[in-house]
């Protein structure tokens, strides 16, 4: 289906990662937020607030991010496709929330514009350590959708995404964007509204009669109802079987877990996006995200002009993590280089993908900046030895 | 609105089912998921008295199911959502009123029932509690009152009265308790009442009342505990609680709240404390973005279902 034009603000326009991320939202049909004020996302939530009694909606500013969190999700079980924004010490505020949309299987977007940590840190620069917390921040086993846009016209086209596969697979989609992403203002193209494709919730073509909130048929994405349509269904974030009934034997808890960890990991090859360059002669691939990837291309590009024989590998899914591509490549490059604002965390797993057949460089760097291009290029050098 | 409860008891009719003798069926079980029963509260414990004034408020005020939800949090009482027969949601801790304050915003044709007990409402989820009752959220708070974290074993709930014994307090409780319906009307609910298990009928009518209000409102029911609560603090089992709030019980309708804290054995004040117009945070939302936006307006309901 086709976006609502009354939330499509089609034009030019050159604004921040923040505001276009606010306009993906309104583009891909967002029409409930609820939000927390927070450094360096709240611009986020301020546009949306001024945007969205224009275009049919609710913007509301709760009491903290447990709350936000939450409240969201009554909204979407009301019907709307919602959202909330947060940076570090908000979205670990949000984890526990972030695992009842796991187990509820609530299609939502919880955006996080990512600053330096731990703790309070440091609130006005960037960082990209919440990379693992996105994917595992929340306790027991899930499975959750994360994209890591690099630029503010990547921030509008990449919300759009994100709820269009909160759709699709029922998920959380974690929106891991830094300080620099948001701020940075670029030339943001939003096309016209026949020209977005929206994915409609998955709702149930069932008779109240026959509905069981969480059967599946085939595909492992159950079918949703909304409150108020006279379904009178139950959703809870216990174990529960195919009707939503609270069941805590360990055959039901396994087919649950199982199911809501394979709905995305079995469709990790259609989920993954990412921008290459250079591979096929490449000795050694930088693999690289969000504002990170863009010192990265400096550092690729002198390295290229000094005849160094280096791919770019830019993840634009950092979860489910695209290990099938590093792993081909692993078999014929000879190594990788993984700077990142943080000491080493999607490393980790280029490392874990490359099972020893390349070698992996992390090249960390605590947050507060951004690595310069020649400590990049530095180690470009040095993997191609 | 008659405010002399006691009489009306006398009159009510909830019990008439004018069924046939051979056909009798518990009026409220179309209300519930019976394919659920067993549930899973102790012999004693009153929060099933409260599902039936519940259900028998529904049945009295006539009220459409399917515009029904009810949400709860975590605890004995965060179990009611998963009995009844209507679109439920069983939350996180503490957190069924901002997942209701979603439901209501994003669909305001829904009445939203929140249902939870004492330590999830005004412990973990105090904050949203207060802040609900400030903004005049229109949902209908029921709080089943106990006294203690019963799920857990009987821990010191914000609500345990003065010295009793819990399972963390085990030489007794020293520290102050909350007086919910003090804390509410302060923070700005419309309507505020307290009955106990004892009294069905004035529940099920409160209930009903809250039904009618546009706002925040909030319902305090006293309950016991036995296996965790009345049985530690020698008070007896469940017959001699309800003994107890028969003999202490006071009603007093329009009671200054700051008047009817509660204690370990003392006076249970009782009644309609609250009942008051205030707009709610819906109708202020409207105004507010009528009176600036002008034309340029649009009715959140117009483009929000998105299916």
């Amino acid at each position: 289906m086709k976006a609502d034009p009354r939330g499509v603000l089609t034009g030019e326009h050159f604004i921040d990662g923040d505001h276009a991320c606010c306009e993906g939202a309104l583009a891909a049909g967002a029409r409930f937020a609820a939000g927390y004020p927070i450094t360096p996302s709240t611009e986020v939530v301020e546009r949306f607030a001024a945007r969205v009694p224009t275009v049919g909606g609710t913007f509301i500013q709760m009491e903290d991010e447990l709350a936000a969190s939450i409240t969201l999700q009554g909204g979407v079980w009301a019907g709307a496709k919602a959202f909330t924004v947060t940076s570090g010490p908000g979205f670990s505020l949000m984890m526990e929330h972030i695992g009842y949309a796991a187990m509820t299987e609530t299609p939502c977007v919880f955006v996080d514009v990512q600053r330096g940590g731990p703790s309070t840190g440091l609130p006005t620069l960037p960082a990209q350590a919440d990379m693992m917390q996105a994917r595992w921040g929340s306790h027991g086993d899930y499975a959750v959708i994360a994209l890591c846009p690099n630029s503010p016209q990547e921030c509008f086209d990449l919300t759009i995404k994100a709820f269009n596969l909160s759709e699709e697979f029922r998920v959380p989609v974690m929106f891991m964007m830094d300080e620099v992403v948001g701020h940075m203002t670029e030339k943001v193209v939003i096309p016209p509204a026949d020209q977005i494709e929206i994915v409609p919730r998955k709702h149930t073509k069932e008779s109240v009669e026959e509905f069981q909130p969480y059967k599946t048929n085939g595909d492992l994405v159950p079918e949703i109802a909304h409150a108020g349509e006279g379904y009178r269904f139950h959703v809870t974030g216990l174990t529960h079987d195919e009707r939503g009934y609270p069941n805590m034997t360990p055959q039901t808890q396994d087919k649950l877990v199982r199911r809501l960890q394979n709905k995305i990991t079995s469709a990790a090859d259609r989920i993954a996006m990412f921008e290459e360059a250079h591979l096929k002669d490449a000795d050694v691939v930088v693999v690289s995200y969000g504002i990170t990837s863009r010192v990265a291309q400096r550092a690729i590009d002198t390295a290229r002009e000094q005849g160094l024989r280096v791919g770019k590998l830019r993840l634009i899914t950092a979860w489910p993590f695209p290990e099938k591509k590093i792993r081909q490549l692993a078999g014929r490059v000879k190594a990788f280089v993984v700077p990142e604002l943080n000491l080493g965390q999607m490393a980790l797993e280029v490392e874990r993908a490359a099972a020893g057949r390349a070698k992996t460089f992390s090249l960390t760097h605590a947050g507060g900046g951004v690595h310069r291009p020649e400590d990049i290029l530095k180690v470009i050098v040095e993997a191609s030895r | 609105m008659s405010t002399d409860l006691n009489t009306d008891l006398l009159n009510n009719d909830l019990l008439n089912t004018d069924l046939p003798d051979d056909d009798l069926v518990n009026p409220v079980e179309p209300f519930l998921r019976t394919d659920r029963m067993p549930h899973i509260w102790c012999p004693g414990c009153g929060i099933g008295t409260t599902v039936n004034c519940f259900a028998r408020a529904l049945i009295e005020s006539k009220i459409d199911l399917q515009s029904l939800a009810l949400v709860s949090g975590i605890g004995c009482t965060g179990r009611v959502a998963g009995y009844v027969a209507l679109d439920s949601f069983h939350t996180t801790h503490g957190r069924a009123i901002p997942f209701a304050t979603g439901l209501k915003l994003a669909n305001p044709k829904l009445n939203v029932v929140v249902y939870s007990g004492d330590g999830d409402l005004s412990a973990i989820g105090g904050n949203h509690l207060i802040h609900a009752a400030r903004r005049n959220i229109d949902l209908k708070v029921i709080c089943v009152n106990n006294l203690i974290y019963a799920m857990t074993g009987g821990q010191t709930a914000p609500t345990t009265p003065d010295h009793a014994t819990t399972s963390t307090n085990p030489y007794g409780t020293f520290e102050p308790s909350f007086n919910l319906p003090h804390l509410v009307e302060a923070a700005g609910a419309v309507y505020v009442a307290r009955w106990t298990t004892f009294h069905v009928r004035q529940l099920a009518r409160a209930i009903g009342e809250a039904f009618q209000k546009k706002g925040f409102s909030f319902i305090e029911v006293i309950s016991p505990c036995p296996t965790l609560y009345q049985r530690r603090n020698k008070l007896g089992d469940s017959l001699d609680t309800m003994k107890y709030y028969k003999a202490k019980s006071k009603v007093k309708n329009g009671a200054p709240t700051s008047e009817v804290g509660l204690t370990i054995s003392g006076e249970i004040i009782v009644g309609k404390f609250v009942d008051r117009e205030r707009p709610d945070y819906q109708s202020m939302m409207r105004a507010q973005y009528v009176d600036s936006l002008g034309d340029r307006f649009v009715e959140p309901m117009e483009a929000e279902v998105c299916s």
